[in-house]
């Protein structure tokens, strides 16, 4: 006699779900492989730029899990970069601004070699900026588009010689328009003059980046470089801590936590132009943040880091808690310890 | 009879076995890609089944697009297991989106967030905590933000550590035929202009519909109705991570309305809030200052009319202290709707009474008691006099949604 009473839960197949989808296929988006861009000559991980390709660094950059970066721009030949006060400067259509995230296999030891992760390209189209995500391969060879992004394991010596291990994640094509807009077009951060307006040793001498530019023919508009604002280093001891810290929180916070930004949500604006301190979170109380609030009262306490939910969010490693809430997995020591004493001293500046 | 008993014993083992834990399936690439690649007008389906996901899911940038499961039984998005990003779907810059037919369940933070999105339709969608409400749960289950044209449709939240549902300085928006349990609050509307929450079930929540204005946001709210709800048995304790504004609502909250103007709440059964059916409270009574000055703390032109209160018989919630003011001053006989009794100064008329159209209006609510608790006045002169407070306002308008693609 056969059992009537099937079990329905187990009717589930066993192969793997088809997702289907009307439209959508990786047409047009960019280069399957990072090779065929022609930026670097030799070999690719040796990252040499090729004609036209300009190296650069920040005065203060992102905090990406201690990754390292090397960036490059490419601007279109007889074109021109504008200058702008505040924001990221004015690329023309054409630019491709390329950011490799690297991992030196020792960071005392740089002749250790290194392991490239990944190289994320943003590309000024016609129709706007388009982010491209490259995942290098364990051999170093290439690095192949994956607008999924992906998670790779890597290992290093940190520079207290202990070894690390990290997942790390390559963001998805989504996740780049999580940080890189404005409103809702995507830009650029990292290029701003303020960041840019510091020295960069270039194969034939160091000299600042901006009067580099200005050199080459490839920026406009550049006033008298007294003029220009210039962000301190963020670990630079002899530089202002109230400006170290306005500029560690811009780098790694003001691109969501702006007016026109992602998390203008919360209220929360941490520009390095901003100057209404009740915006800046002094003595504000949280909007949506959950349990990411750590069940204290106010996102900044001149005086007290331990009670400000802002220290409290970037201390976290908690996906449904932690600040930034995307690009780091693990906490930026270093950068605590600024943000602590940043705090701290706020309550002097009253 | 000697042949059956081996038939049971078959039968019994038969449906304990039915028991196993579900297929769980990797899409998670997959779905991704589809979701960054899918043409404005495109369906991404997924089909029923149980998949896991470590990461959030993001639409942006697209019109006219539907996100359809096979229903919120069939297709199950886990994210239990979450390393990166707290929500489990963002939508952020779209326009006329459907997001139906699946579950989302144990998102690190928010279960579906809608950023700037215009014309968002959430329909046949459960978000959910399955370990039960706990303080380390996610924020929010439902959380279209910023967002205009917004209807939430046929959905369940549960186990949301702040709100279930939770629209947020959005405009046009309806809830309807939802169902809000197990959350801090059930459903809750802050800072929206011109929302309708009907036909909905809101219990054993802590606080069943929250109406909240709050200060340094985008946008101030208001014209809001609230109707035809079952609003009941909210007594749960509150979970809230301590710190967030939502955690100051008393546990057996039935209706709460914090700083906002223009709120209509009528012909709901509220029953079995053991510490208010409803509560009339301005932004200072939850303890918090503010540096917003074009913040407006006060509750105005509310009105509660015809609906069936009936609070059943107990103390109220004691953990919290207005639930303990309350069973100070009045015991077992706690009121129906409570007024803290603040008063905005700038709406007064020329005899120092409150404005006409914007007084505190409540009418025809069968045998609903009332207290006004003179929270400015450090609750010396409780009055329950509840005839003072007849009179009406017009209906308020509609929030009519503009959605052009309702399938």
């Amino acid at each position: 006699m056969a059992l009537a009473l099937g079990c329905g839960q187990q009717q589930e197949t066993e192969t793997t779900a088809e997702i289907t989808v009307t439209g959508g296929n990786k047409s047009n988006l960019g280069f399957e492989k990072l090779s065929e861009y022609g930026l670097f000559t030799g070999v690719l991980a040796e990252l040499n730029p090729a004609d036209g390709v300009i190296p650069y660094d920040l005065n203060t950059p992102l905090f990406t899990d201690y990754a390292h970066k090397k960036r490059f721009v490419k601007v279109p030949e007889g074109e021109q970069v504008k200058y702008t006060v505040n924001d990221a400067l004015e690329f023309p259509v054409g630019t491709i601004l390329i950011k490799n995230f690297y991992y030196p296999n020792d960071f005392g030891k740089p002749e250790q070699g290194e392991r490239i992760m990944e190289t994320r390209l943003l590309i000024h189209k016609e129709h706007g900026w388009e982010a491209l995500p490259y995942i290098w391969n364990d051999e170093q060879t290439d690095a192949t588009l994956e607008i999924a992004g992906g998670t790779k394991k890597v290992s290093w010596v940190h520079y207290d010689g202990n070894m690390k291990t990290l997942d790390y994640s390559i963001p998805n094509k989504n996740q780049c328009k999580g940080c890189h807009v404005r409103g809702a077009e995507m830009t650029p951060i990292g290029p701003k003059a303020r960041n840019l307006n510091g020295k960069y040793t270039y194969t034939d001498g160091e000299m600042n980046q901006l009067l580099k530019w200005q050199e080459l023919g490839i920026l406009s508009g550049l006033p008298d470089l007294a003029n220009v604002d210039k962000m301190p280093v963020w670990d630079d001891a002899h530089a202002d801590l109230y400006k170290r810290g306005r500029a560690y929180l811009d780098v790694n916070c003001a691109h969501c936590h702006r007016s026109d930004g992602p998390g203008n949500t919360s209220g929360l604006f941490l520009t390095y132009e901003e100057a209404d301190n009740a915006k800046l979170g002094y003595f504000k109380a949280p909007v949506a943040a959950g349990r990411g609030s750590g069940g204290l009262m106010h996102d900044l306490v001149p005086g007290k880091p331990d009670s400000s939910i802002l220290y409290y969010r970037m201390n976290s490693t908690d996906p449904g808690i932690m600040m930034p809430e995307l690009g780091r997995k693990t906490n930026h020591d270093e950068g605590l310890m600024l943000m602590q004493a940043w705090i701290a001293a706020l309550a002097e500046k009253q | 009879m000697k042949n059956f008993l081996p038939l049971l014993a078959v039968l019994c083992i038969a449906v304990v076995s039915c028991n196993t834990e579900p297929n769980w399936q990797d899409i998670e690439k997959q779905l991704q890609e589809q979701l960054i690649l899918v043409e404005d007008g495109g369906t991404v389906k997924i089909p029923a089944g149980h998949y896991k996901f470590t990461g959030s899911l993001s639409l942006e940038g697209k019109k006219n697009i539907t996100i359809k499961g096979a229903g919120m039984q069939e297709t199950i998005l886990n994210f239990k297991g979450q390393t990166d990003g707290a929500e489990g779907l963002t939508i952020s810059d779209c326009e006329n989106v459907v997001i139906e037919g699946f579950s989302v369940q144990d998102t690190k933070g928010d279960g579906i967030k809608s950023r700037k999105v215009n014309g968002i339709v959430f329909r046949d969608v459960t978000t959910e905590w399955t370990d039960g409400p706990k303080t380390t749960n996610g924020a929010y289950g439902f959380y279209p933000v910023m967002c205009e044209n917004v209807l939430l449709e046929k959905c369940v939240a549960n186990g949301a550590s702040d709100a279930g549902i939770y629209v947020g300085q959005s405009k046009h928006i309806i809830v309807r035929n939802c169902t809000a349990k197990y959350n801090v609050a059930g459903i809750e509307i802050e800072n929206c202009l011109y929302a309708d929450v009907y036909e909905n079930d809101a219990f054993k929540n802590t606080g069943g519909v929250l109406v909240f204005d709050m200060p340094g946001l985008s946008q101030s709210g208001g014209y809001v109705n609230v109707y035809n709800n079952k609003i009941y048995n909210n007594n749960l304790r509150n979970f809230a991570p301590e710190g967030n504004i939502v955690g100051t609502v008393p546990p057996g909250t039935g209706v709460m309305i914090v700083a906002t103007s223009h709120v209509a709440i009528y012909e709901n059964d509220i029953e079995d809030n053991r510490t208010m059916g409803a509560g009339i409270v301005s932004y200072a009574s939850s303890g918090k200052t503010w540096d917003d000055t074009t913040f407006n703390p006060y509750s105005k032109a509310v009105y509660i009319h015809d609906n069936n209160f009936d609070r059943g018989f107990g103390l109220a919630d004691m953990s919290n202290d207005l639930g303990k003011l309350v069973s100070v001053y009045f015991g077992f006989n706690v009121p129906d709707i409570i007024y803290d009794g603040t008063i905005d100064p700038d709406v007064l008329d020329a005899n120092g009474n409150v404005l006409e159209e914007k007084r505190i209006c409540i009418r025809n609510n069968g045998n609903a008691t009332f207290a006004n608790v003179d929270f400015p006045n450090q609750f010396q002169n409780i009055d329950e006099d509840i005839t003072k407070y007849d009179c009406s306002h017009p209906a308020i308008e509609k929030a009519n949604p503009q959605l052009t693609k309702l399938n």
